[in-house]
């Protein structure tokens, strides 16, 4: 071997001993650099093993693919229990896979976990924040999890309190906290290792109104700083309002993928009529509908009917023609609501 | 201001091997906390056994006198106290395991935050049983401060209770660590106080010489983890304690303490990783 070269591996190595950090950090970036996506998932499987004798494994994601790309908010849509939730832990690495494999910044989920922890932020549904402790001290003491110096940490939780238009609660209990200030808070939480990917459950579960046009705009500001949004929900307006690209979940598999605009254009009509009934009234208005040929595909629920249709005056003038006399009656746009049932054959939220 | 991905950042300077760097950053977080809180476990930790050794000590002290055959001429303060050292640093291990681990494993617990971090449950686990080792030395420091303040200590070798009680305490802090990861049902905890931690503090030769029982009885006390403690720390603390027997003595609950981090190991990656 060529003796300058030599000299320059022994002094690399060295120089390796002596600072682990970056040539850690030096391979790291190495293996990005070839990689374009930030997540990509491969045949993902997670089955649960038994609770008792008596019950079954029960397989709760089936085989599924997807890819993140730099600073897109990428959603799961699906009602409870579609997968999405065991997904959202695979990606966390806390969750050893069943099958197939996640590769996350370029890095291997079942052996790199605590290198991939380390640039993750993750929202879980619960809070999971400490009551004892001030709003600030609960930020402060996260830190200490990423080996923060006192004064990083410091800084860092005084720019995320105002992020999290928490700054005025800094110095009170947490259990004095809404469920909405909560939130904000355990975003703030996850935030202070400045992640490259942020993974959030069901963000706004659980919130009123008010407090989720709050989080929607903070989370809004985070995906223009550049931060790449994973999310999880069950409400449509939710992932049409958020997300760039979304997947929907169904009995842990995916059914369909695109934007949202893409979603509704691909699976729904333009418009959607709904007739509402009395619980009780009997199937013979969706017989009427059908024979009459009035609207594409007609989806029949629990009191009421909904219709896909490219007019939805038109089509209700037709119903009143066939005497169907409904309590209400609603025309509107399409929303992922009803792409969900037309590619389940039910309601998102039962 | 930037919220946004830094890859400079110190949070995301982690070799991929980091040993006890999770675990001392554990610790820091359970010390954090304990900072904060330190009061409320002042009473249960500290007081109540001082509470215990002056009453027992010297109020019952008063009526077993000095000559009861089976003390062998010493006070029955200077008997009783360092079984009371052993049995408070059994209760402490128990405390601080059983409802933190339980309270930290359930849904919204501490420990749902801390597995998402770079830390893992082993990291998460032998950070929380140093915090806890901590505690029972700290309760164990003072016990032993008073017990010279009283004059109950024959030997200077007392000193050495201070980790033998802290050994003790670990003893049962890793079992029960491991046990309150599954379980985690405050009901469970009950049980085990009433079942577990009352028989022992009971029978294990904290008031009395286990000699005296019925041969059983005795037999079950001499393979009782406490009696092992109880003889450690009266030894040390009487000036009588042998190197082979001490040894014995360590060995033995030492050997309990490395069990019980093997399961809590297993118990808390179960857990934490489902």
């Amino acid at each position: 071997m060529d003796d300058g070269l030599f000299c320059s591996c022994v002094i690399l190595r060295l120089y390796c001993l002596i600072s682990r950090d970056i040539c850690n950090r030096a391979v790291l970036v190495a293996n990005l650099a070839p990689v374009t996506a930030l997540v990509e998932a491969r045949g993902l499987v997670k089955v649960y093993a038994p609770k008792d004798r008596k019950s079954e494994p029960f397989t709760a994601v089936d085989g599924i693919d997807f890819t993140l790309h730099r600073g897109e908010v990428f959603g799961f849509l699906g009602p409870n229990g579609a997968g999405k939730s065991s997904t959202m832990r695979m990606l966390s690495c806390v969750s050893p896979v069943t099958g197939g494999t996640i590769s996350i910044l370029g890095m291997d989920a079942a052996t790199d976990g605590r290198a991939i922890r380390s640039r993750l932020g993750v929202v879980a549904q619960d809070d999971a924040l400490d009551n004892e402790l001030t709003v600030r001290e609960n930020l402060l003491i996260y830190g200490l999890y990423f080996g923060l110096s006192k004064a990083v940490a410091s800084e860092r939780a005084s720019e995320l309190l105002q992020f999290a238009q928490l700054e005025e609660r800094a110095a009170d209990r947490v259990s004095a906290l809404s469920g909405g200030m909560r939130r904000r808070l355990s975003i703030a939480r996850s935030l202070l290792n400045r992640p490259d990917v942020l993974l959030l459950d069901e963000p706004t579960t659980g919130l009123d109104p008010q407090a989720r046009h709050i989080l929607w705009d903070k989370l809004y500001q985070l995906k223009q700083q550049g931060v790449t949004l994973v999310l999880t929900t069950h409400y449509m307006d939710e992932a049409e309002q958020l997300c760039d690209r979304l997947v929907v979940m169904h009995k842990g598999k995916i059914v369909a993928e695109g934007s949202p605009r893409q979603l509704i254009e691909a699976y729904a009509s333009r418009e959607v009529l709904e007739l509402r009934f009395a619980v009780t009234a009997e199937a013979a208005p969706a017989d009427k509908i059908r024979e009459a040929d009035l609207c594409h595909r007609l989806e029949v629920l629990p009191g009421r009917l909904v219709c896909s249709t490219d007019d939805g005056e038109r089509t209700l003038a037709g119903a009143h023609r066939l005497g169907i006399r409904p309590d209400s009656a609603i025309v509107r746009r399409s929303s992922l609501e009803d792409v969900f049932l037309s590619l389940t054959g039910r309601s998102l939220v039962d | 201001m930037t919220l946004a991905i830094d890859n400079g950042d110190p949070a995301n300077a982690l070799p991929r091997r980091i040993g006890w760097v999770g675990a001392r950053r554990a610790l820091s977080y359970h010390l954090f906390r304990y900072r904060r809180t330190w009061r409320g476990t002042v009473v249960i930790s500290i007081v109540n056994p001082l509470l215990f050794l002056l009453a027992i000590g010297l109020g019952l002290g008063r009526v077993v006198g000095n000559h009861a055959p089976t003390l062998h001429g010493t006070s029955y303060l200077a008997f009783f106290a360092p079984g009371m050292l052993a049995a408070a640093a059994m209760q402490n291990g128990i405390i601080e395991s059983a409802f933190p681990v339980s309270r930290a494993t359930a849904p919204g617990g501490s420990y749902a935050v801390a597995k998402t971090t770079p830390l893992d449950p082993t990291d998460i686990m032998i950070g929380h049983l140093l915090f806890m080792a901590l505690r029972i030395a700290m309760s164990a420091t003072a016990f032993v401060a008073i017990m010279v303040a009283l004059g109950a200590t024959r030997s200077l070798s007392v000193l050495l209770t201070i980790p033998a009680a802290t050994l003790t305490g670990l003893a049962f802090a890793a079992p029960t660590a491991a046990w309150a990861a599954r379980a985690a049902n405050p009901e469970a905890v009950g049980k085990l106080f009433k079942w577990v931690v009352m028989p022992l503090y009971l029978f294990s030769g904290t008031f009395f010489p286990v000699r005296q029982l019925p041969p059983v009885l005795r037999d079950l006390a001499y393979a009782t983890p406490l009696w092992h403690g109880v003889q450690l720390c009266r030894s040390l603390s009487m000036g009588t304690a042998t190197l082979g027997a001490a040894l014995g003595h360590a060995a033995y609950l030492a050997g309990l303490f490395v069990v019980g981090i093997v399961l809590a190991r297993h118990a808390y990656r179960r857990r934490l990783y489902v």
